[in-house]
């Protein structure tokens, strides 16, 4: 047929949604994605003046090459993990909780209170168990700040949730100069906590991991099996259908928001008491934001976070390696994990749409 | 070409596919100049999709467009604009703080400052030209439906269109602001302009139209004079089979009150009176049809009943049988779950399906859960039941659906329609509100959904139909309601009132020009 004369003045590019995809090719394009940020991650390891293989092989030693490395990788995989989860609940119900960072310190205050000054009171397990409870209870109050105030008067979560992140971030530099102030230091920093309260080890890492598995079952359970998770499904795809089903949207918003919080606020412990042992504020170092990445890549599937997770903190262990082993400066090694990452959300938008260039028909199965 | 001018538009070989869907399949379409021509077909027919190409919305895949007998290249609005293709589409695209002139004049290119006086004269002149009436200064949020769409037409005339487009434009009038449409409609083609438009009415197809070309699944069946064919031609060539268009009212002695509402009065998000006094009852067996132009507060009232919007004054009484112990309550400010739990069997079908109804992500046995889940003991969900019903529903509803576990909003209008209302019916309700049950379904399925509709009256429940297509609630309905700005102009008796006296009443509240304005009906 004689179509010719249209399409010449075709535009150049179109963007079509596809209608399904086989996960082969998904697969196929997540991989091919990969592998091309790993070339032009490479291209800024050859500018740098570096040899791309063994850079990248030394990342991954950096990672797993012994038991020591592998440690550390799970001690940086173990508070995004649960902090994904913790937010995957706010976020499955299109609630913007991007106050990980905040809930993680207030979690790491609540558990310091106790592990720092009451630890010659209570034998280890209860004080433990206070630090988790005083942790959870402090992290879900502030989460559920934000969803009293979006529930009652409708305010945005998004600005809500990071305001209170500096709030947090405030409030530790204020203990650190003052009323916790670790007696007799020159600079202002926390006390350490006492040995005899830190998180026992379990095969070489504190316990958070096996809490960690658990959780990712679980929250996948209550995410598919439950009322409650159905309620947030619910909630997250139309408010309005909520309400018409008997919802109570507000409710759900504080009850989940809570424990979004909750789990945020025992990242703060685990990171207080089985890895820092001190306050600072670095304790939240990024992962509430990192944390979003994880949830986002992993389609808010608990089981896709503890592999994005693990990934990732592949990544960052393998950047320090590179750092100490090839003199790559930190803001090099950065620019990788960005330059991968970035390629692998992006690669998203090829599974969804389709490009059809000037002139190229449309084939169908 | 020879006698290609004759044409204002022609397309050829026209093909336009989304995904893995056709929207358009080898189209041809052929606009005489001086002409009216209907485009005929089904939800989903392709209409719009094939209109779209032309205002430079869409770009085909195949083809070639011919305009004024040039080969033509539409990448955008623009482009369309200058060829003199003018769009008005079903929703209204205006600036409400801005008058009918100001928005008319909106994007037009012209000087940095606008003489409103000189603008306002143009557009009254253009608008006496071909009889509308319309007040240049208006502002748009002091408008009507049929104003607003007047501005929409206007607004393309002023830009120098000779080939319009209007699409459904009668969805949203009064059979009275119809008629002065197409009175208007038929000025323009005197002065020349060629005009398409998109429609599934056919007896407005065969009023206003000179032929009638129809679309079925995409593809093009042909073209017909419209002094030459019937209802009964063009509704073949368009479902693709003979159909009979009778809606049935069967005769169901009726029952007792189930619903009574009094003195009904709510606010809008503005804070004027969004419904106003109103009061009806609704009896079991019977379909009290609710007639009104859209946003008389149809909507407030359903929502109302159902527990989802706040009233200020007034009353609803609900009397039925829970587990045959008889339940009498005022269920006026209780919320959705709080009647269900003074086992109160309503059921509400809304407006917006996928936006209320129904969760457009979730798979079917997800959605018939949505009204059962409390009922399941203990924390966790129970889908096997709900499996077993949506299996049920797909069988018994003859719902296309490649399976229970495909989200609802995959599906086709009158599919999602299907699971909505199958859903609600399952609660076995006594009394069923739907709100514009059929809109944007084709002709088998709206004729499905009636028949669900009947059933459930002969089962001796209450339904009560909000509808928008005056023919169908006067065939289906044992009475109507009709409202206007939120107040009740009257209850009458299909059988005793015309068509267009149900339309004046949906102008002029109170103005019982029927005379059977009362609630007295003979059953």
């Amino acid at each position: 047929m004689s179509a010719h004369s249209t399409q010449a003045k075709e535009p150049f590019l179109r963007m079509v949604r596809r209608d399904a995809i086989s996960s082969r090719k998904s697969w196929g394009i997540r991989a091919a994605a990969f592998l091309l940020s790993l070339v032009t991650g490479g291209i800024v390891i050859l500018l740098l003046g570096h040899n791309p293989i063994s850079v990248y092989f030394s990342m991954v030693k950096g990672a797993w090459g012994s038991q020591t490395v592998i440690y550390e990788t799970i001690k940086i995989a173990v508070p995004l993990l649960i902090t994904a989860i913790g937010i995957s609940f706010a976020f499955k119900m299109k609630f913007w909780n991007i106050g990980g960072e905040g809930q993680i310190l207030v979690g790491a205050v609540a558990a310091g209170a106790f592990g720092l000054f009451t630890a010659h009171i209570f034998p280890k397990l209860p004080l433990v168990l206070l630090m988790m409870l005083a942790a959870i209870v402090a992290g879900g109050l502030y989460g559920l700040l934000p969803a009293v105030c979006k529930s009652k008067w409708g305010t945005n979560e998004t600005l809500f949730t990071l305001m209170l992140n500096y709030i947090a971030l405030a409030f530790i530099k204020y203990l650190m100069n003052g009323p916790w102030k670790a007696p007799g230091s020159s600079y202002p920093k926390i006390a350490m906590l006492v040995p005899g309260a830190r998180l026992t080890k379990v095969l070489g890492v504190h316990w958070g991991w096996i809490l960690a598995l658990v959780l990712v079952v679980a929250s996948y359970i209550y995410f598919n099996r439950t009322k409650q998770g159905y309620e947030i499904s619910v909630v997250g795809e139309s408010n309005n259908t909520a309400r018409y089903a008997g919802i109570n949207v507000g409710k759900v918003f504080r009850r989940t928001m809570f424990l979004s919080g909750a789990l945020c606020g025992l990242v703060g412990m685990l990171q207080f008491a089985g890895s820092d042992y001190t306050i600072t504020e670095g304790t939240a170092g990024g992962v509430g934001f990192t944390a979003i990445t994880v949830a986002w890549l992993a389609k808010m599937n608990p089981f896709g976070m503890l592999v994005v997770s693990v990934f990732i903190a592949m990544l960052e262990r393998g950047s320090n390696a590179i750092q100490t082993q090839f003199k790559i400066p930190a803001s090099a090694a950065d620019l990788l994990i960005g330059i991968i990452l970035f390629f692998m959300l992006g690669c998203e938008f090829f599974i969804s749409y389709r490009l059809i260039g000037r002139g190229k028909e449309e084939h169908h199965a | 070409m020879s006698g290609a001018a004759e044409y204002a538009v022609k397309m050829h070989h026209v093909t336009k596919t989304f995904g893995k869907v056709t929207a358009n399949k080898d189209v041809n379409l052929e606009l005489r100049k001086g002409e009216i021509l209907a485009l005929l077909g089904e939800n989903g027919s392709g209409k719009t999709t094939l209109m779209n190409m032309l205002s430079g919305i869409y770009f085909p895949d195949h083809g070639e467009i011919y305009v004024k007998g040039e080969e033509v290249t539409i990448r955008s609005p623009k482009d369309s604009f200058t060829l003199g293709i003018g769009m008005i589409h079903q929703h209204f695209k205006l600036v409400d703080v801005l008058t009918a002139a100001e928005n008319i004049v909106l994007g037009m290119e012209g000087k940095a400052t606008v003489n409103r006086r000189e603008i306002n004269k143009k557009v009254r002149e253009l608008a006496e030209k071909y009889g509308f009436d319309l007040e240049p200064s208006k502002k748009i949020y002091n408008m009507s439906v049929s104003e607003k769409q007047t501005v929409e037409i206007l607004k393309v005339l002023y830009k120098g269109a000779d080939i319009l487009i209007l699409d459904e434009p009668t969805a949203v009038l009064t059979p009275q602001e119809t008629d002065r449409l197409f009175a208007v409609l038929r000025n323009m083609k005197k002065d020349g302009k060629s005009i398409i438009i998109i429609t599934h009415k056919l007896n407005e197809v065969l009023a206003i139209s000179d032929r009638v070309a129809i679309l079925r699944k995409g593809e093009y069946i042909g073209v017909v004079n419209t002094s030459e064919t019937d209802q009964t031609q063009l509704t073949e060539m368009m479902v693709g089979r003979p159909i009979s268009l009778e809606i049935e009212r069967p005769l169901v002695e009726r029952g007792e009150k189930r619903l009574q509402v009094i003195d009904l009065t709510c606010l809008n998000g503005d804070g004027v009176k969004a419904l106003d006094n109103v009061s009806f009852e609704a009896y079991g067996g019977e379909i009290l049809g609710i007639a009104g132009i859209a946003g008389s507060g149809q909507k407030e009232l359903c929502e109302i009943i159902a527990g989802l919007y706040p009233s200020i004054g007034g009353s609803v009484l609900y009397s039925g049988n829970h587990e045959g112990v008889p339940v009498q309550e005022r269920i006026l400010g209780l919320k959705p779950d709080e009647i269900v739990k003074k086992g109160i069997s309503m059921a509400f079908v809304p407006e917006d399906r996928l936006g209320m109804g129904l969760v457009a992500g979730m798979d079917m046995t997800d959605n018939v859960m949505l009204r059962s889940y409390k009922s399941n003991k203990g924390i966790f969900v129970d889908r096997r039941n709900p499996k077993e019903l949506a299996e049920r529903l797909v069988d018994e509803l003859e719902i296309v659906t490649p399976g229970v576990d495909t989200p609802v909003g995959r599906l086709s209008g009158g599919n999602v329609q299907k699971v909505l209302l199958g859903r609600e019916i399952a609660c076995h309700p006594s009394v069923l509100i739907v709100a514009y049950p059929v809109r944007g379904l084709d002709i088998n399925s709206s004729y499905r959904i009636y028949d669900l509709l009947n059933e459930q009256k002969k089962k001796g429940v209450a339904v009560i139909f909000i509808g928008e297509d005056l023919d169908v609630l006067m065939q289906l309905s044992d009475r109507i309601m009709v409202m206007c700005g939120g107040k009740v102009s009257g209850i009458v008796d299909p059988r005793e009132v015309t068509k267009e006296d149900i339309g004046l009443m949906m102008i002029h509240a109170g103005d019982p020009k029927s005379g059977s304005g009362n609630e007295e009906v003979t059953a």
